[in-house]
């Protein structure tokens, strides 16, 4: 192939916080493992299920709503760099500063050199995944700046030195009981007759970050949308504690995914009634913050935003699975997976859990990142996940996308075939035709010795095995539908139970 | 009507029974059954794993079985199958380039029904008991299959008709809408999980006090009875279409484990 010149290099994959650690099946079996995470993760994710359908049913043109944002976002895609240069000549008109990052890497020195620039230590942070994925409260750390956290949930997991395990509830997997216990660990000057009571908790908290907001300088956010046609940033939060940091402080940091912009205002109406319906199980969420660039005398004069690409023009250049990138960060899809509801967040290795982390994270990092591959494979393909996404994103499509992927990428580069590739290409010449298939059933009555005396196959070998670890296979029976058709319809049309022009057809 | 019949790898040489029972309910209606003989499977397996390259030759099998004008509509005893057929094969045969492979695809999908869908919708059956003669005197909870429930939208079909069967004790299923974790290989490669989700599956099954499960999937009922049977459950599983075969003179049999071949007491 001839290389043209000034052809574009391949879209860079993502780095940071996007990679699991350890495969999914290792991961899920330790967190499996967890009695109190599960008991946790049930009650919160059926608790938010229910009221999230509950406001979802009130809603008439719920499923219009759904077309509406699938195809505003649709449209971004195809348009993302128009827009993003629309918006930034926007934001910049109104005084705001615009960086690109192409990485965690960057998009973290950026945000250093800022911080760096205004003197300043400290910072105060909104909730936000995109300072997740890249990392950046490690990253401000190792350079002399502390990042606190002001989100209850956020700050309750920063404070534990855990990971959080939920897109809009990180910390998820944690009760009263433990939140309690970190309070008082952690939190310098908590009384210490604090109890487990919600209220008493959420102002043990309130006390702790009401300091941090009088006296921060600079503040470090994410935003939920921008809009192009007025180079505006939006902030959709429950506690008002983002409202703070975005008000206050003399410096605003944004860092902000380039996939979040909606082409005008009035797109903005139908991702304000998708969001917290699907998010919080809200009509509406408490606080909604917007800000143009700079208003002088009017909360901060150094306004800044980060546009991070980090591996999402390769998942743009994914046609399948690019509607990946429609997300927007709700959580409904997580809410609703058994598979998630068992295994909780940590079990994703990435900062994105969830049906949405299984194909977001690999498309992010490329699907030949080892860490990643097991990802596609942790879905039983149930579909609970579509029907929740407000923006109709196809998960259980895009799964299967990413597995053939990769299952494509490691075609002929083992030296051992896997145990799964040489079942599948047995079973692809089975399946592949009624005579095979036929002859393959003459076998069944080997399964029926295997079975035994109570009719049931208890232990299968190889990846088998995973089968008969919680479950027994019945015996086959004597004859196969196939023969017992083919010897009752003998006699009476013969010319039926010949196959004779299709197994022709095959065999060519 | 000429009704075209998919037994599914899975029945076909495993569960013969749901087959004949397919059979004998459509015969009952006065409809001619045919099988077309070169059928093997969906390929779902081979798609839901990624293997599409080797889903190929599945998926083209299935079209030469059933892309013939020999039948008016064809039925499958399986919702998960009959989701496979109608969404997977144009985008297997798309995703080897053969146009031609996937416009006769499309055609057989277009022409394929799940057994409670054709029953319902093209067949005018409202009362099991009075048009099918359906009789099944057990304390039974029903299972709705994911891939019947979402991708086919067959709604209440599939309940609808159970209700009707005299003799029938519908108990409702605990969060009947849960995936019990088959999800064909997932089930192995993610055991663990796959494994929780059949517990509490088997666990909602158990307290409805139901002598057995029934759904409209082979597959699922194979996974959550197998889940049962290795708990020393006594509730069993059965599928839709032996309930609804069942009469008075030839009650579907209910003893022992699974069943796996009733030829003598179907025909």
């Amino acid at each position: 192939m001839t290389t043209f010149l000034g052809m574009p290099a391949l879209p860079a994959f993502g780095s940071g916080n996007l990679f699991a650690g350890e495969s999914f099946p290792k991961a899920a079996h330790r967190e499996l493992g967890n009695a109190q995470l599960r008991a946790n993760l049930g009650h919160a994710t059926h608790t938010i299920r229910d009221k999230r359908q509950a406001v979802v049913s009130e809603l008439p043109d719920w499923e219009q709503l759904r077309d509406a944002g699938s195809a505003i976002k649709e449209s971004v895609m195809a348009r993302l760099p128009e827009l993003l240069e629309e918006f930034e000549k926007n934001f910049t008109a109104r005084g705001g500063v615009i960086h690109w990052a192409r990485d965690a890497r960057e998009a973290n020195e950026i945000v250093a050199g800022l911080v760096r620039e205004t003197g300043e230590t400290e910072v105060v942070k909104v909730k936000s995944m995109a300072t997740q994925e890249i990392g950046l409260n490690e990253y401000l750390e190792e350079q002399g700046i502390e990042a606190f956290e002001t989100d209850l949930a956020e700050l309750i997991v920063q404070l534990d030195r855990d990971k959080p395990s939920h897109i809009l509830v990180p910390a998820i997997h944690k009760n009263r009981t433990e939140i309690r216990d970190i309070f008082l660990r952690e939190m310098p000057g908590a009384d210490q007759a604090l109890t487990n009571d919600p209220p008493v908790l959420a102002m043990a908290a309130r006390e702790h970050l009401r300091r941090k907001f009088l006296t921060a300088k600079v503040a470090v956010s994410g935003a939920n949308f921008a809009i192009a046609d007025s180079g505006t940033l939006a902030v959709v939060e429950s506690e008002g504690n983002g409202r703070m940091c975005l008000t206050l402080p003399e410096t605003l940091i944004t860092v902000m995914g380039i996939e979040k912009l909606l082409p005008t205002w009035q797109d903005l109406e139908v991702f304000m009634q998708l969001l917290p319906r699907s998010s919080t199980g809200e009509r509406m969420n408490p606080y909604t913050s917007l800000w143009t660039g700079v208003m002088e005398g009017d909360g901060p004069q150094n306004v800044h935003l980060v546009l991070l690409d980090n591996g999402r023009s390769a998942a743009l250049a994914d046609e399948m699975g690019r509607s990946a990138l429609h997300c927007i960060r709700c959580s409904a899809c997580m809410n609703v997976c058994p598979v998630y509801e068992r295994t909780g967040g940590h079990a994703y290795g990435s900062t994105y859990p969830g049906p949405i982390g299984a194909i977001l994270s690999p498309l992010l990092t490329g699907i030949e990142a080892e860490e990643n591959n097991s990802l596609p494979y942790a879905s039983s393909l149930c579909g609970a996940c579509y029907d929740a996404c407000p923006v109709k994103i196809n998960i259980p499509d895009i799964l299967v996308h990413l597995r053939s992927v990769d299952v494509d990428s490691k075609r002929g580069a083992r030296k051992v075939p896997s145990q799964m590739d040489v079942g599948m290409k047995a079973a692809s010449w089975a399946l592949s035709s009624g005579k095979h298939l036929g002859l393959v059933e003459k076998g069944l009555p080997l399964g029926r010795l295997a079975a035994g005396r109570d009719k049931k196959i208890k232990k299968l070998p190889g990846i088998a095995g995973g089968w008969t670890q919680s479950r027994d296979i019945p015996a086959p029976p004597a004859q196969s539908f196939r023969d017992w058709w083919a010897k009752e319809h003998k006699s009476a049309a013969p010319s039926q139970a010949a196959p004779s022009r299709d197994d022709k057809e095959i065999q060519q | 009507m000429r009704i075209a019949l998919f037994a599914t790898c899975i029945v076909d040489a495993m569960y013969p029974a749901t087959a004949k029972a397919t059979v004998r309910i459509l015969e009952r209606l006065g409809h001619e059954v045919v099988f077309p003989g070169g059928q093997a499977c969906c390929g779902q397996m081979h798609v839901n794993s990624g293997y599409l390259k080797e889903a190929v030759p599945v998926v083209a099998n299935h079209v030469a079985a059933f892309d013939t004008a020999d039948y008016d509509v064809a039925v499958a005893p399986s919702g998960s199958c009959v989701a496979s057929v109608k969404h997977q094969h144009p985008m297997v045969a798309r995703s080897c380039g053969d146009t031609a492979l996937e416009a006769r695809a499309t055609a057989v999908g277009a022409k394929t029904y799940e057994l409670s869908e054709l029953l319902v919708d093209v067949l005018g059956v409202t009362d099991a008991g009075a048009q099918l003669g359906s009789y099944f005197p057990h304390r039974v909870t029903y299972h709705p299959s994911c891939h019947g429930m979402r991708l086919l939208r067959l709604g209440d079909r599939q309940s609808r008709l159970l209700r009707t069967v005299q003799g029938i004790d519908l108990a409702d299923l605990p969060e009947a809408d849960q995936c019990c974790g088959f999800g064909g290989t997932f089930s192995m490669k993610n055991a663990d999980v796959s494994s929780a989700m059949l517990q509490d599956k088997a666990a909602n099954v158990e307290a409805t006090g139901a002598e057995l499960c029934t759904g409209g999937d082979a597959s699922c009922l194979m996974h959550i009875g197998g889940g049962l049977s290795r708990q020393g459950s006594s509730t069993t599983t059965l599928h839709l279409a032996e309930i609804l075969a069942s009469t008075m003179e030839e009650p579907a049999s209910v003893t022992g484990e699974v069943r796996v071949s009733t030829g003598k007491a179907l025909r």
